[in-house]
């Protein structure tokens, strides 16, 4: 089976300059997505975890190696069919929830209904029907991430990466954002490339996580946890979540350890 | 109304009352000033008589002008500056001591350009509004967090749909600001360019009342100002606030 995405041989070296040492983020890392699959990134903070998912997305430049979604190389821009949900709030505060969710319709060549009717669907399935005429503000963030993944939704993206979209909310928001996640994954079939520093996140959701080594970030461990794709956040109270949750953290305490010298 | 709002109420409302009495009993001479009333009463007799109407709407045309081009440019300037950082740095020293420089010494020179017209009013007018408009955009684009350029990448858009559709809306409240102190530039710009070299507009009008000694004309065009001034000054920061509840949730 051909890789949705790949990153092969691909390393990031930040320039260093003004007496500053050149900064070696990330790899040298493989990576192949399969089609439709989920895939968790999991390291210890520091590790290049964003860096990794910036260059996939075409955000950031490879400094070496080549970088492909769908058989086409990724070079300076984000291809079309990519969506990205960032950890930072990213929702627009001068727009109401409607807005927001359809900005990336407007000016895209669809007639209003058809604008209309995506943004309406994706506002049912992130629970958001009832807002789309509130303003940001007025929201929690959860809602306001919730926001955010309903306007990377319309555009019906085929790789979806999620930046620890998360991880500002508190643990139980978390867990059921996760549950919305896996729907979401279920019903779009879209592939997923979830960035996590939560284990038991990524060993909940993913169908097969990568550990990441301090930096420079590399794969340690990739682990299949062999879910059905029929899931949800009750995962976590089977004996085997405790088992898979513990050999992911076997593998990166040491990484951990390092990543907390090093800062 | 605020107790704060209503003690502004009376300090106001206490000082023109003040005003009128000392003026009323002889403290301060007719030739000097006109009670407040009479200015009020002043005012209206002008404006029935229309003869005003010319010079209020030549100051406001060149306001108007001058106000359009300090907007537009200083938004345009503010984000070419933002996106050349080592020009930035060069000029910047230039624009935060912009306004140590009296602009009313290049009149002399204004005049040989333009010639006695509305062009040299206008000139200083700009001069004197843009630099806050391009401060204003500079500061508010310092702020736009990375991730909405982010954001903006991921949605494919071009430059100038970066500009439009994300960078501009989330420094709204920055632009609105320089908006507002341009507008108010504008105003002193003009006004006071006419009160020299002008021979319209409402500061030509005041100097012209002051030379003929028409002190009641004088302080009735005086109160004109104000009260347009005031009222507009009043529109923009109802829409400032409107804008900042929505998007503050205040």
């Amino acid at each position: 089976m051909s890789a949705h995405a790949a990153l092969a041989g691909v390393s990031r070296v930040y320039p260093g300059g003004d007496g500053r040492a050149p900064l070696h983020a990330l790899g040298p890392i493989d990576l192949a997505l399969r089609p439709g699959e989920f895939f968790a990134v999991v390291g210890p903070s520091g590790c290049g975890k964003s860096t990794l998912l910036e260059v996939l997305a075409g955000l950031a430049p490879a400094s070496e190696g080549t970088v492909t979604f769908e058989g086409s190389p990724v070079a300076g821009a984000v291809p079309e069919g990519v969506g990205v949900v960032f950890q930072e709030d990213a929702s627009f505060p001068w727009a109401n929830v409607y807005d927001n969710v359809a900005f990336g319709l407007q000016g895209s060549g669809l007639d209003r209904s058809e604008i209309d009717a995506r943004v309406r669907s994706a506002l049912a399935f992130m629970g958001l029907r009832d807002f789309a005429s509130a303003y940001p503000a007025q929201l929690s963030g959860g809602m306001r991430q919730r926001v955010c993944i309903a306007r990377t939704l319309v555009l019906k993206p085929r790789l979806i990466l999620l930046d620890e979209p998360f991880g500002a909310l508190d643990a139980q928001t978390r867990l059921l954002m996760g549950d919305e996640v896996l729907r979401l994954w279920r019903e779009t079939g879209a592939t997923v490339l979830l960035i996590t520093h939560a284990l038991d996140e990524a060993a909940m959701l993913a169908d097969r996580v990568g550990v990441m080594s301090a930096r420079p970030g590399r794969f340690i461990d990739v682990v299949e946890t062999g879910w059905p794709r029929e899931r949800d956040s009750r995962l976590a109270e089977r004996p085997d979540f405790g088992a898979l949750v513990a050999r992911l953290w076997s593998s990166l305490r040491v990484e951990s350890i390092k990543a907390l010298g090093h800062t | 109304m605020t107790r704060v709002g209503w003690l502004r109420l009376g300090i106001i409302g206490g000082a023109i009352g003040l005003l009128e009495i000392l003026c009323r009993a002889g403290a301060i001479k007719k030739v000097t000033m006109v009670p407040p009333s009479d200015m009020v009463l002043a005012l209206g007799q002008l404006l029935a008589k229309g003869e005003l109407l010319d010079d209020i709407g030549r100051t406001l045309s060149s306001v108007a002008i001058a106000g359009a081009i300090a907007v537009a440019g200083g938004i345009l300037l503010g984000i070419g500056l933002h996106a050349l950082p080592r020009f930035r740095r060069a000029v910047e020293p230039m624009l935060a001591s912009w306004y140590a420089v009296p602009f009313f010494i290049f009149y002399p020179l204004l005049v040989g350009i333009f010639g006695l017209s509305d062009a040299p009013i206008i000139v200083v007018a700009v001069l004197f509004a843009i630099v806050a408009m391009i401060v204003n955009t500079l500061n508010g684009l310092d702020r736009v967090t990375p991730v909405l350029r982010k954001v903006a990448r991921v949605h494919r858009l071009n430059a100038p749909d970066t500009v439009r559709r994300i960078l501009l809306p989330a420094i709204a409240p920055h632009l609105l600001t320089g908006f507002k102190l341009a507008t108010a530039y504008s105003f002193i710009g003009v006004i006071a360019s006419e009160f020299i070299l002008s021979t319209s507009g409402l500061g030509f009008a005041i100097a012209h009342a002051y030379n003929n000694f028409e002190t009641r004309k004088m302080y009735a065009l005086m109160l004109l100002i104000i009260v347009l001034v005031t009222a507009i000054n009043t529109a923009l920061f109802m829409w400032e606030q409107r804008l900042l509840r929505r998007r503050f949730n205040r």
